[in-house]
């Protein structure tokens, strides 16, 4: 995790040292250790937390899925990797994961855009733009449970708000089965989404925004740049490390969609919303083929898994430089 | 930056270990009828934790203990899940509470299996008899009783009366033709003629294990969970009548996003007479009204017609209810508990009080309301009976039918394919 508590490298091999060099070198080695200790004892209670609540249960969710288990008791029926060759010839979960790829698809495509051409609108002077920002923030604050339920009314065919308003404005026709037509209950799930998450990229992209150097652009000003190559050349090269912050955390959070999904839809119509998380409860919670829903977390897992690293390889490297402890630079 | 990818990934996985870890602390809860100084002490656990059925229970308690100065009653109440699989727990650990709740079919019948059930058919024999018999089908298990019911109900046709005189049919219909003959004439009457609940997928597998019990019969759900085998031609049959039904397109407008109890799902659209039926358990009318308007006298109930050249009769009964199962070796004042619980006092005041249907055949006679009447009608008539399938069934398979049958609705699995993909969740379920 940190390597402030590894041992000092400064101190070289001790080889034909004289009697009082050999006895502060024996006093170092006492106080190394013992600052090992302390290194241990302050980190224990986390380490411990850790290892039984993160690292145990997903090291066990891989052994289960080897198994054919119920959920109860511990896993005794040895299938090898029969789950994952199920799993794999499952129609619903590789639909779960076309789904995941047009989810990502749509959120780089459509929700981060839009939220970025949001955040640039209400950083520059405008009135009220405190309001704006707040409204446009509240329903990430709001809990997904609650947004599901409302966006289940608003929905609703016929009754719903949506076909409401479309049918006052005479656009009756735009007006169909939203959740409940399989051709459109992506879109509207989608839409929900945008609705819910875009103000939390806007936040990230405004926080980044503001902190960029107003002599850059004032420089690109006087050098005759109009406002798209302000935005184009000096702008958004300065904002990249928030932008590739965003990507991440809308990857991460399409992999991993649940919450939303469940309270509408259930994955329904006919699995046509359904998402890699809601299989995973499905088998574990419902059918209690605990071994199999196992079996569909470790592959989540692995996606998020390569996909973060890969990310961090090769997109976040730059962000990271410096940021995070390595081992390259140290005892020099 | 990898963490939030591994501590939420994490914390799925923790949550499928936690059911590991509720299986062992299950091991070392186990319930001790102990008896000290003369009086015994039974555990009764059930889950009844809503009221007035709470307060009403525990008062049947305290009025048995006052019969019974030597007997204490311990009420353990558990939420409907997590009696479940706090159930399941024990199971597996081998020791159930003294008086349980239980929906008999297929979960009693693993307990029995291992071993841990009494057997009644001899200890209450004597009263048990006057028991309403379609009552304790369920805990019926190789001719042997292993429980005792105390709340009896069945899935039926609730229908507008109002919607059908509009749409100019006289009776109900007895037939699959003539339901299908009336469903055609409510929608060119402009009505919608069925409400269904389709993302909740259970009230679509009504209309199939109806089916098909009305084609292969009522005991062919039984034995094709037996021999894992649904590809039977009845089984197919059932899906071709359903899909027959769904082809005249007598749902609601976005059905297949419809809940069943919200103020747009399947009882408020009955209940506010925007739909004329829908196919559901005795508890109907309660959610029309509490979701939705409801119909009060305009609403009718009628049994699940017959399917021409079936092999099944109107008179057998797609239902379930509540019981209670002894552990094996349990002290004979738990009997003596089931027998009080299961007099016709006690019964009437179950009746009364918490709205369930008689299992007393005399206790009838405080049953007002005209609904309750004509389902406890129907009950009364039974000459066959078929557990609900998330009972009588392995999860795995129960879920599987739903689906399946969710798709066939929805257009995707045609009747084949159905019977196949159940046959194949039966293999796997073991």
């Amino acid at each position: 995790m940190t390597s402030a508590f590894l041992p000092d490298k400064r101190s070289g091999p001790a080889v034909g040292l004289p009697p009082a060099a050999e006895r502060a070198d024996r006093g170092r080695s006492r106080r190394r250790a013992r600052d090992w200790l302390t290194a241990v004892g302050f980190q224990l209670p986390a380490l411990v937390l850790f290892i039984a609540l993160v690292l145990l249960p997903m090291l066990f969710a891989l052994y289960a899925a080897l198994f054919r288990w119920g959920g109860f008791g511990m896993p005794s029926d040895y299938v090898g990797g029969d789950n994952f060759t199920r799993l794999f010839q499952d129609d619903v979960f590789l639909g779960d994961l076309w789904r995941c790829l047009v989810l990502v698809a749509l959120s780089l495509a459509l929700q981060l855009p839009f939220a970025l051409g949001m955040a640039v609108l209400l950083n520059q002077r405008l009135r009220g733009r405190a309001v704006y920002r707040m409204l446009f923030f509240a329903p990430y604050v709001l809990s997904e449970a609650i947004t599901g339920v409302l966006f289940g009314m608003v929905f609703a065919p016929d009754d719903g708000l949506a076909d409401h308003v479309l049918g006052a404005v005479g656009l009756d026709g735009l007006g169909g089965e939203w959740f409940a037509d399989p051709s459109s209950v992506m879109a509207t799930l989608f839409l929900v989404m945008t609705w819910k998450y875009f103000g939390f990229h806007m936040m990230l992209y405004l926080a980044g925004l503001q902190s960029l150097p107003a002599e850059l652009t004032e420089a690109a000003l006087i050098d005759g740049a109009n406002a798209w190559q302000r935005f184009r050349n000096v702008t958004l090269p300065l904002l990249a490390p928030t932008l590739r912050i965003s990507v991440f955390l809308s990857v991460i959070g399409s992999i991993q969609l649940f919450d939303l999904v469940w309270v509408i839809t259930q994955g329904g119509p006919d699995h046509h919303s359904e998402t890699m998380a809601v299989t995973m409860f499905q088998f574990g919670f419902r059918r209690y083929q605990a071994g199999y829903a196992s079996a569909v977390s470790v592959v989540m897992f692995g996606i998020c898994l390569v996909f973060a690293l890969a990310y961090q390889r090769f997109v976040l490297r730059r962000d990271l430089e410096g940021a995070t402890t390595t081992m390259r630079g140290n005892g020099k | 930056m990898g963490d939030p990818a591994l501590s939420r990934r994490g914390f799925l996985a923790a949550s499928v270990a936690g059911l590991g870890a509720t299986a062992l602390s299950g091991c070392g809860g186990g319930s001790d009828g102990g008896s000290s100084s003369g009086t015994t002490t039974i555990e009764w656990w059930n889950i009844s934790t809503t009221e007035p059925t709470r307060t009403v229970w525990a008062g049947l308690a305290r009025k048995f203990e006052a019969q019974n100065p030597k007997v204490k009653i311990k009420i353990v109440q558990l939420e409907n899940d997590a009696y479940k699989s706090k159930m399941t727990a024990l199971t597996a650990s081998g020791k159930l509470p003294d008086i349980f709740h239980t929906w008999g079919g297929g979960v009693l019948k693993q307990q029995v299996d291992a071993g841990l059930v009494e057997d009644l058919t001899d200890g209450t024999g004597s009263w048990a008899d006057g028991l309403l018999p379609v009552a304790k089908e369920p805990y019926l298990l190789d001719g042997k009783a292993y429980g005792i019911p105390f709340d009896i109900g069945m899935i039926g046709f609730w229908y507008n009366r109002t919607l059908f005189g509009k749409a100019g049919i006289g009776a109900p219909p007895t037939t699959w033709s003539g339901f299908l003959e009336a469903v055609t004439r409510l929608k060119s009457s402009g009505v919608t003629p069925l409400a269904l609940a389709g993302k909740e997928k259970w009230p679509g597998m009504y209309y199939w294990a109806y089916l098909a019990m009305r084609t292969a019969g009522v005991g062919a759900l039984r034995k094709a969970a037996d021999s894992k085998d649904f590809t039977g031609a009845g089984f197919v049959d059932a899906g071709r009548h359903l899909k027959e039904l769904v082809t005249l397109q007598p749902f609601q407008k976005g059905f297949l996003g419809a809940a069943y109890s919200t103020p747009t799902g399947q009882a408020a659209t009955v209940g506010n007479g925007r739909a004329a039926m829908e196919l559901m358990g005795q508890w109907a009318p309660v959610v029309e009204a509490d979701a939705g308007k409801g119909l009060g006298a305009n609403l009718g109930f009628f049994p699940f017609p017959e399917v021409e050249g079936g092999e099944g009769k109107l008179t057998e009964v797609f239902g379930g209810g509540g019981g209670h199962a002894l552990r094996s070796g349990a002290p004979q004042a738990a009997v003596d508990f089931l027998k009080f619980f299961a007099t016709e006092t006690t019964d009437r005041e179950l009746v009364r009080k918490t709205g369930v249907l008689p299992v007393v055949p005399a206790a009838e006679s405080v049953l007002t309301d005209p609904n309750l009447k004509a389902v406890q009608t129907q009950l009364k008539a039974a000459t066959g009976f078929q557990l609900y399938l998330d009972q009588a069934y392995a999860p795995a398979v129960g879920q599987e039918v739903n689906d399946s049958v969710a798709a066939l609705i929805a257009g995707s699995k045609s009747p084949e394919q159905v019977a196949q993909s159940i046959t194949g969740a039966a293999e796997e379920a073991q």
